[in-house]
């Protein structure tokens, strides 16, 4: 190695210790100014924070005249591009949660907090605000010198822009959340023309006032204390989990880059203890104390220390996804080949099975069949039991179906009441009364089961049929 | 109590027990004494505006004029007016018209639940199933009638029909005759039911006339079910020998339909029309 290049580098450190000098146990008394650094975990981030976009642009989507995905509490009805769920299939939602739910625990366990450090809009937000900060404020040092400087007019102007940019993103963020559930056009109509409802109003203003506080000032100290997410995901990481990790076995001893030191005689490890790894933290945690509470996986910290590797011309991936496991030489087998990696596999699978088969076999017409109790059965005149029961007719489809009904079971089964087709109306339960009589000969028991079914056909003549079983109840004999 | 403070410097209110045992002046902490001066604050505001302090024999009852009746009030007058719509329509409509009218019958049949309860259902079940001694609503079988209009005379003028008691006119033997051709189901059979003039009142078919309310002998359904231990043959006998309303035999059937054109308006009797015809049996 040259000595001129020796030189080179000393200098670079130099900086690097520099920056970094300020640096205390984050107990939350201080803000956090990580020094934001580029590379290649920097990019992903970037990538993942872009996820967010959808939450912005998706309730801008049409399906035809309709908002592309649009949660319609009010009128109980969920559309979702060509679907409409209706209440009666939520049971797929528990599975949509059993899905994320897995997920969420299958991510844990392989490769750590992935959605703490990527996708979290708590982690997404504080990223976009402290990159307005930065923008505005300049570097860490920078901002620690105007956070201490007396309030003067640029200082004012710097962090009333600064505040006014939050504002403006906390208030956006509330108005996406409320499109999901409104027409989004119609809710920046209602903004501009000063008719919003209360409801909107409350939403947006407590959501501008959340993401303020959260990302503005908050920030880490959520994942800390507030968020119980954060703590969940952290019993679900152990050895096998690939986390950010400190390579203590080529980075210990750490010391200090000496000047004019050969490469050769060096007795210290890969750690120039330049503490970038601190600097760039955007939780203010020391990754070399091993996985921690406070670690978000966000693996900033292995961009900033495979730089300084790469400065020093020495090897990089001090700091990598590792688990504890394979860095103290238990497991070699790679992720694809361990058996839990299966396991979850395959429950992750049977969920999306179970979502899939209900949305495809979502029935267009339902019927439920409530039967009268008081009286339980009728004598009529000509010695036939009759019962009477009360049909609801649910009609999932978006245009109103004559149904007609029909009812099988005991010899003689006649219906009263519905000769004429059920007017079904789309997106309601419409009712019908009707009576059932049977011959007193053929009641042999006092309570049996008889089947209703409902037909109908849609305009394009597709038939739907929907059953449901009842009671047919008769005297005791 | 000690004269002289041995804890110097600290903010202890000068109250000592047991040498180390001390009270100290720790005020609590600001936030909580904000929110108790803004709870008296309140408290102040809210017994100048609402009702709060009693008086000797009243209260204050505060410049805004609340009261809780008034807000009960306004509850009913909400609920009165979504109605208004439709009793408004109902007051201008026969019970005929109303029963055609599908949403206008929908809303009479849910609205007139509490009419029902309030009147019909002690005799006549909540359901309208009828209980020993009244007859049943559910069915088809009707004394007077189950067009819409007969069941709205019935209800407005009441009903009281009358069977003479045959006991002391017919002979045991006779009574045992008729009364098991009636539980056969054919009245007509038995040739008693023409000598003894039972076709007067019950029809020459035994079917009954409703202009009389005379009871339909030849169907599965009694005016009165045998009780007890009774079988229905003895039931039937005993209707024949005692009669029903019949002033000069005291052990007669009592069966009195009350007049309710007195006691309710004539909305009130439409809709009732229209739920008994709507139980099962309007014909």
């Amino acid at each position: 190695m040259s000595d001129n290049r020796q030189t080179k580098q000393d200098v670079a450190v130099d900086e690097l210790y520099a920056e970094a000098a300020h640096w205390e146990l984050n107990t939350g008394q201080e803000t956090i100014h990580a020094k934001r650094i580029s590379g290649k975990w920097r990019s992903y981030k970037w990538f993942s924070n872009a996820f967010w976009l959808l939450f912005f642009l998706g309730p801008l989507l049409r399906w035809g005249d309709r908002q592309a995905v649009l949660f319609d509490i009010p009128s109980r009805q969920f559309h979702i591009l060509g679907i409409t769920i209706l209440p009666q299939d939520f049971w797929m939602l528990s599975l949509l949660l059993l899905f994320f739910a897995i997920l969420l625990a299958v991510v844990t366990a392989l490769v750590g907090r992935v959605w703490c450090g990527f996708f979290c809009f708590q982690t997404v937000w504080t990223d976009i605000y402290t990159w307005i900060e930065e923008k505005l404020e300049g570097s860490p040092p920078k901002r620690r010198k105007l956070e201490k400087a007396p309030l003067n007019f640029t200082k004012f102007r710097i962090k009333a822009v600064k505040h006014f940019l939050w504002l403006v993103i906390g208030f956006l963020t509330g108005m996406a959340f409320v499109s999901w559930f409104v027409d989004a056009y119609a809710l920046w109509m209602g903004l501009f023309n000063f008719t919003l409802g209360s409801t909107a109003i409350i939403t947006i203003g407590l959501f501008t006032a959340g993401t303020y506080g959260l990302a503005g000032f908050l920030r880490e100290q959520t994942c800390f204390w507030l968020c119980p997410y954060a703590r969940i995901q952290g019993v679900m990481v152990d050895n096998t989990t690939a986390v950010p990790t400190y390579d203590f076995y080529r980075g210990e001893p750490r010391g200090r880059v000496k000047k004019g030191q050969k490469e050769e005689d060096r007795k210290t490890g890969d750690c120039v203890d330049c503490n970038q790894c601190l600097a760039v933290c955007p939780t203010g945690v020391d990754i070399r104390h091993g996985q921690q509470e406070g670690c978000i996986t966000c693996a900033l910290c292995i961009d900033a220390c495979d730089a300084v590797m790469v400065k020093l011309n020495r090897p990089t991936g001090l700091i990598r996804y590792e688990s504890l496991d394979v860095l103290n030489a238990k497991e070699s087998r790679p992720l694809l080949k361990r058996t839990r990696v299966w396991i979850y596999t395959f429950v992750l699978t049977l969920a999306l099975a179970g979502i899939a088969y209900g949305l495809s076999t979502l029935d267009a017409i339902e019927i439920k069949v409530i039967h009268a109790r008081q009286p339980l059965f009728v004598l009529q005149s000509d010695g036939s039991i009759q019962n009477k029961y009360t049909v609801k007719v649910l009609n999932k489809m978006t245009a109103d179906m004559d149904v007609q009904l029909s009812v099988s079971g005991p010899q003689g089964v006649r219906m009263v009441g519905a000769d004429e087709p059920v007017t079904s109306r789309h997106g309601k339960v419409t009712p019908r009364t009707l009576f059932v009589r049977v011959p007193r000969e053929y009641v042999l028991e006092e309570s049996r089961p008889i089947v209703f079914r409902a037909e109908g056909r849609d305009a394009q003549g597709q038939l739907f049929i929907s059953e449901r079983e009842s009671v047919f109840f008769g005297p005791r004999r | 109590m000690a004269d002289k403070n041995p804890f110097p410097g600290e903010n202890n209110t000068g109250h000592f027990w047991d040498d180390n045992l001390r009270e100290l002046a720790n005020p609590p902490p600001r936030w909580w004494m904000i929110g108790f001066y803004v709870s008296i604050l309140w408290v102040l505001v809210y017994s100048v505006l609402y009702p709060t302090w009693p008086t000797l024999e009243s209260f204050t009852k505060g410049v805004l004029g609340w009261t809780q009746i008034g807000e009960y009030q306004k509850g009913v007058d909400e609920v009165e007016a979504v109605r208004a719509e439709f009793e408004q329509k109902i007051a201008g409509m026969t019970a005929k018209e109303i029963l055609a009218d599908e949403g206008l019958s929908a809303y009479t049949e849910a609205s007139a639940k509490v009419l029902f309860g309030d009147n019909c259902a002690a005799c006549h079940g909540g359901g309208g199933q009828g209980g020993p001694g009244y007859p049943a609503l559910v069915d088809d079988d009707w004394l007077w009638g189950g067009s819409i209009e007969s069941i709205e005379q019935t209800i407005t003028l009441g009903r009281k029909g009358i069977m003479t008691a045959h006991g002391k006119i017919l002979k045991p033997e006779e009574v045992n005759g008729l009364a098991q051709a009636i539980v056969d189901g054919k009245p007509a059979s038995s040739p008693l039911f023409l000598q003894k003039g039972c076709i007067a009142c019950h029809g020459m078919d035994g079917k009954g006339l409703t202009v009389l309310g005379s009871a339909n002998l030849t169907d599965a359904i009694y005016r009165f079910n045998p009780e007890g231990d009774e079988t229905l043959l003895d039931s039937v006998k005993y209707t024949i020998m005692y009669g029903v309303n019949d002033a000069s035999e005291p052990k007669s059937r009592q069966a009195e339909m009350p007049k309710f054109g007195d006691r309710l308006s004539k909305d009130d009797i439409k809709k009732l029309s229209v739920v008994v015809f709507k139980l099962g049996g309007g014909q």
